[in-house]
C-alpha cells in the first residue's frame, strides 16, 4: 500500500510540472506583482544580471516571469520557514528573525525602494538612470536603507537569491528560458551521465545543456 | 496526557526514526525474529518516486526548496552562541539540513563513507599518553567512546558490504595490499567495490599533493563504482558520475540509501511495520521510572496513540534523538553551570573551510561532474596522524577534493574571486571563470566538545505539538580555529604545486561567531554520548540508556567529541554493534549490557 501511495505522491508531483505550462514570456502578465512591483522587477533584474559579452541578462532569460510564478507556490508564503512568535531581533549571525513570508518581503520592499527612489530623485526606479538605480541596489545589499523594520539587506538578499534561481533552475520554473544561464555557464543541465567522460582529462564535454522537458540548447 | 491517547496492540520493539540507524536495527530486530514498528514523521519515500529521471534532477526544489529535508515550520531549534544570549529560532534552512522522511538524511546525503580512526575513538588517553594531561585545553571534556577499532573492526566491514562502498584497502590482516590511505588501521576484508574513477580535479589533486609529499587516497564512497549485489539481496546500479547526490534521491540506485539497500527487504518482512507521518512526542516508562513501557505518537490526522513496546530504539537525527530524551525524561539533564548530568553534554559539530583554487583558463574543471562520496583526500593532519605537541591543539582535519557535482544556481551563488561584487558584469565574468576553471579543496576538521556548548530545552519557542523547541548553545574554540588555519596553510602547499592561478584559502578567524546563516555541513554530533563512566555519558558503551535499560539511542548523538571524518560509517558501525549485543545478550536477560 505504501509503495502505491508513494507512486501516486509522484505522479501528482510530475504532472503538476506538466501542468503548469509556462505562458509566453512576452504575452505573460504578472498575476501577483501590480503594475508599479512589476515596473521595478523589470528594471532591477536588468541591473542584477545585465546582458553583455558574457551572456545574456536577467530579462532575456524572464526571471521577472520566474519571480512571479514563484508567489504562487509554498514558498513564497513562508510554508518551509519556521514563523511562530514570539518575534525577536538579534545578532545579525543567529539568523533571519522577521515575522515576513517572501509575498509580504517583496511587496514591502518594493515599495521601500520606490519610496526611497522618490524621495531621493522624485521618480520611481524604473524611472532612473542605471547608474543611479546600481547606487540605490549597492545601498539596500548594504543595509543603509531601511522599509520599516524590514532592512534593506533583508529584500536585497531576498530578491538577489530568487534572481539566480530564476536564471539558472530550470526551465519547467519560468526562468532560464532558451537555457540561457547554463549555456552561458557551460552546465549540462539534466545531462547528468558522465560514465564515459569521467576521466577524459581536459577534454571539452562536447554535449549541449537540456532540460527536464526535453528542451536542448 | 497519555491517558487520551489510544493503546494500540503491543510490539516487542519500537524504532523512532525511519533512516540509517532505523532501517539497520529494524533489520536485525527482525532477523533476531522480534516484531517491529517503525515510526517515522516524515512522508514515506522511494527512489521509484523521489528519484525518478529526469524529473527529480531539479535543483531549485531539491537544494533550494528543499523537497528531502526537515520541515522547518513544525518543528526546528533554537541557537545561541553562549548562554548569556537569548536563543533565537532557526527560522529557515542554511548553517545545516536535516533530512525528513523515509531514509531519512540517508536518502539525500552524498555517499562518503568512512571507518572512525582507532585513535578518535580513544582520544582523550591517546593525548595524555603522547602530550600528558595538561596539553587539554581548561573546558574541554575530551573523552574516549568506549569501545574500540578492533572491537568495531566486524561492524565496519558489515556496514560496508551493505552499502556497497567502493574504496582502495591500504591493509588487510595486517598486510599491504594496496595503494589506499596509509594512515587507516588494518581491514579485515578489502572494500567491496574497487574506488571510484577520479574526477579530473581529484586526479590534478593527487598529483600534487604526492609531490607536495603528502599521502593521498580515494576517498570511501558509498556510490558503487560497479554494478552489486549487497549482502541482502538488493541490487545497486553503477555510479555515472551525473553530478545530483547531496540533496537527492540518486535515480541511478548507485548512491547508498536505506531505501535502496535495506528498505525493500525489510518492507516485505511480516514481523516488520513502517508507519510514516507518525511524530513521536515521548518515550512512555513504568511508574519507578526505570523502565521503558512504549512511545505516544500523534499522526498525520493529529490523533494520539500509545504503541507499547518491550524495546524502545531512538534512531532519530542526531539532534532530535537528545530532545526526546529530554522530552521524556531519560536520564539527567546536562546542567552547564555544576558540569553535571550528561543529557546535552558534549554537543559538537564539524568544522570545515573550503578554499578555491583557479587554475589556467585552459584548463576545464567540468564541476558539473561529480559523485558524492567520490574524490581524493589525505590523511597526513588528520587525527593522531601527526605531532601535536609543538602545535599545540587538539584535533585535526583530512583535506580533500571532493567533488560532488556543483550544479547552476550554487555557482551562481557562490559567485567570483573575493572582492568581485555579487551581481552586475563583473560578477557574471567572475562567476563564470570561477565555475569553469576552479577547484574547491577542504579542510573537513574536527570539533572538540565544551563544557559551554551544549544542547537543552528552549524556555520560550514551542514545536506545532506544544513541546519545547531543543536550544543549542555553540561556538568555535580557539583550539578548533588554530587547528583549522594550520591546516589550510598546508592547502596553501597543494594549491601551488597545482600550478594555482589564483588560490582563495578560507581560515576560520578568530573571534567571529558561528553564523547560522551560512551552510557549513550537516554533521552535527554529541549530545548524548556513549562512554564507560556514567558521570560523563548518557549511553553506555553499548549505545543503551544508563538509566532506563530497554531504551538504546544509536546515532551521531553518541560522539563523544567531533571527528575529522563524515560520521554515517560510524553511525553504520555503531547500529550493528548495538544490534549484535542486543541480540546476543540483552533479548535473552533485558537488563544493563554494562554497570
Amino acid at each position: 500500500m505504501q509503495g502505491v501511495a508513494g507512486v501516486a505522491a509522484c505522479s501528482t508531483f510530475l504532472s503538476s510540472r506538466m501542468r503548469a505550462a509556462t505562458p509566453p514570456a512576452k504575452a505573460y502578465t504578472p498575476r501577483f506583482f501590480d503594475g508599479a512591483e512589476w515596473d521595478f522587477l523589470l528594471a532591477a533584474c536588468d541591473r542584477l544580471i545585465p546582458a553583455d559579452e558574457n551572456g545574456p541578462g536577467a530579462l532575456a532569460l524572464d526571471v521577472p516571469r520566474f519571480l512571479d510564478m514563484q508567489m504562487d507556490t509554498p514558498y513564497a508564503h513562508g510554508a518551509q520557514w519556521f514563523m511562530d512568535g514570539p518575534f525577536v531581533q538579534g545578532p545579525d549571525n543567529l539568523g533571519y528573525q522577521l515575522p515576513y513570508d517572501p509575498r509580504t518581503l517583496y511587496r514591502r520592499g518594493i515599495a521601500g525602494m520606490n519610496a526611497h527612489a522618490a524621495t531621493r530623485h522624485g521618480r520611481p526606479f524604473a524611472s532612473l538612470a542605471p547608474s543611479v538605480q546600481d547606487e540605490l541596489l549597492q545601498a539596500a545589499e548594504k543595509g543603509t536603507l531601511a522599509f520599516g523594520d524590514i532592512p534593506s539587506r533583508v529584500f536585497f538578499d531576498q530578491l538577489l537569491a530568487n534572481v539566480m534561481e530564476g536564471a539558472f533552475s530550470d526551465p519547467v520554473h519560468g526562468g532560464n528560458t532558451r537555457l540561457g544561464g547554463w549555456v552561458m555557464l557551460g552546465f549540462p543541465g539534466a545531462r547528468a551521465d558522465f560514465m564515459d567522460w569521467v576521466d577524459r582529462y581536459g577534454a571539452h564535454y562536447p554535449l549541449g545543456s537540456i532540460s527536464i522537458s526535453g528542451e536542448t540548447a | 496526557m497519555s491517558a487520551d491517547a489510544r493503546r494500540l496492540r503491543p510490539v516487542d520493539v519500537v524504532i523512532v526514526g525511519g533512516g540509517w540507524a532505523g532501517s539497520i536495527m529494524a533489520k536485525e530486530m527482525t532477523e533476531a525474529g522480534r516484531s517491529v514498528v517503525m515510526l517515522e514523521r516524515g512522508a514515506d519515500r522511494s527512489t521509484a518516486a523521489d528519484g525518478a529521471y529526469p524529473a527529480s534532477l531539479d535543483e531549485l526544489e531539491a537544494n533550494f526548496r528543499y523537497r528531502l529535508f526537515q520541515d522547518l515550520s513544525k518543528n526546528t531549534v533554537t541557537i545561541r552562541n553562549n548562554s548569556q544570549q537569548t536563543a533565537l529560532p532557526y527560522r529557515r534552512m542554511s548553517a545545516f539540513l536535516p533530512g525528513e522522511g523515509v531514509g531519512g538524511a540517508g536518502l539525500h546525503w552524498s555517499g562518503v563513507h568512512f571507518r572512525m580512526p582507532p585513535d578518535d575513538l580513544r582520544l582523550r588517553s591517546r593525548v595524555i599518553e603522547k602530550y600528558g594531561r595538561r596539553f587539554i585545553p581548561e573546558g574541554m571534556n575530551l573523552q574516549d567512546y568506549g569501545v574500540t577499532y578492533e572491537e568495531l573492526e566486524p561492524f565496519f566491514d558489515k556496514a560496508e558490504k551493505v552499502f556497497g562502498t567502493s574504496g582502495e584497502a591500504y591493509m588487510v590482516d595486517g598486510k599491504v595490499v594496496g595503494n589506499g590511505n596509509v594512515f587507516s588501521p588494518s581491514r579485515s576484508d578489502t572494500f567491496p567495490l574497487p574506488a571510484l574513477k577520479d574526477v579530473y580535479t581529484a586526479h590534478l589533486f593527487r598529483k600534487a599533493a604526492a609531490e607536495v609529499g603528502f599521502h593521498p587516497y580515494s576517498l570511501p564512497a558509498a556510490n558503487a563504482s560497479r554494478q552489486y549485489v549487497n549482502p541482502y539481496g538488493v541490487q545497486m546500479g553503477p555510479c555515472n558520475f551525473c553530478g545530483y547526490c547531496s540533496g537527492y534521491a540518486c535515480y541511478m540506485y548507485s548512491k547508498a540509501s536505506p531505501n535502496v539497500n535495506i528498505l525493500p527487504v525489510l518492507r516485505r518482512h511480516p514481523l516488520f511495520e513502517l508507519r510514516p507521518r507518525c511524530h513521536v512526542l515521548r518515550v512512555e516508562k513504568d511508574a519507578d521510572g526505570r523502565r521503558a513501557t512504549g512511545v505516544t505518537y500523534t499522526d498525520a490526522q493529529g490523533q494520539v496513540f500509545t504503541q507499547p513496546a518491550e524495546l524502545v530504539i531512538l534512531t532519530a537525527f542526531q539532534f532530535h534523538n537528545v530532545r526526546l530524551m529530554l522530552l521524556s525524561g531519560i536520564g539527567r539533564p546536562y546542567d552547564p553551570v555544576h558540569n553535571e548530568g550528561v543529557v546535552g553534554r558534549n554537543f559538537v559539530y564539524q568544522n570545515v573551510t573550503t578554499s578555491t583554487v583557479w587554475l589556467d583558463p585552459k584548463v576545464e574543471t567540468n564541476q558539473y561532474i561529480g559523485a558524492g562520496g567520490g574524490g581524493v583526500a589525505f590523511d597526513d593532519f588528520n587525527s593522531e596522524n601527526f605531532d601535536h605537541g609543538p602545535l599545540g591543539f587538539v584535533g585535526g582535519s583530512p583535506v580533500w577534493v571532493n567533488q560532488a557535482g556543483v550544479r547552476a544556481i550554487a555557482a551562481a551563488n557562490a559567485g567570483g574571486p573575493p572582492g568581485t561584487p555579487r551581481w552586475g558584469s563583473a560578477w557574471k565574468a567572475g562567476m563564470i571563470d570561477t565555475y569553469r576553471h576552479s577547484l574547491r579543496i577542504d579542510a573537513h576538521g574536527a570539533n572538540m566538545a565544551y563544557r559551554d556548548v551544549y544542547l537543552d530545552l528552549d524556555p520560550t519557542w514551542k514545536d506545532a505539538y506544544g513541546q519545547p523547541l531543543l536550544r543549542m548553545t555553540f561556538d568555535w574554540k580557539d583550539n578548533d580555529i588554530r587547528m583549522n588555519r594550520y591546516v589550510v596553510d598546508r592547502i596553501g602547499d597543494v594549491a601551488k604545486a597545482m600550478g594555482a592561478r589564483r588560490t582563495h584559502l578560507v581560515r576560520r578567524e578568530f573571534g567571529v561567531p558561528f553564523d547560522t546563516r551560512q551552510y557549513q555541513t550537516t554533521h552535527l554530533g554529541g549530545g548524548a554520548v556513549m562512554g564507560e563512566d556514567p558521570q560523563t555519558s548518557a549511553l553506555n558503551r553499548y549505545l543503551q540508556s544508563w538509566d532506563v535499560h530497554n531504551v538504546f539511542v544509536i546515532g551521531a548523538n553518541a560522539f563523544p567529541q567531533g571527528t575529522g571524518y563524515n560520521p554515517t560509517g560510524m553511525v553504520a558501525a555503531l547500529a550493528y554493534w548495538a544490534a549484535h549485543h542486543i541480540r546476543t545478550t540483552y533479548l535473552a536477560q533485558p537488563g544493563p549490557l554494562a554497570g
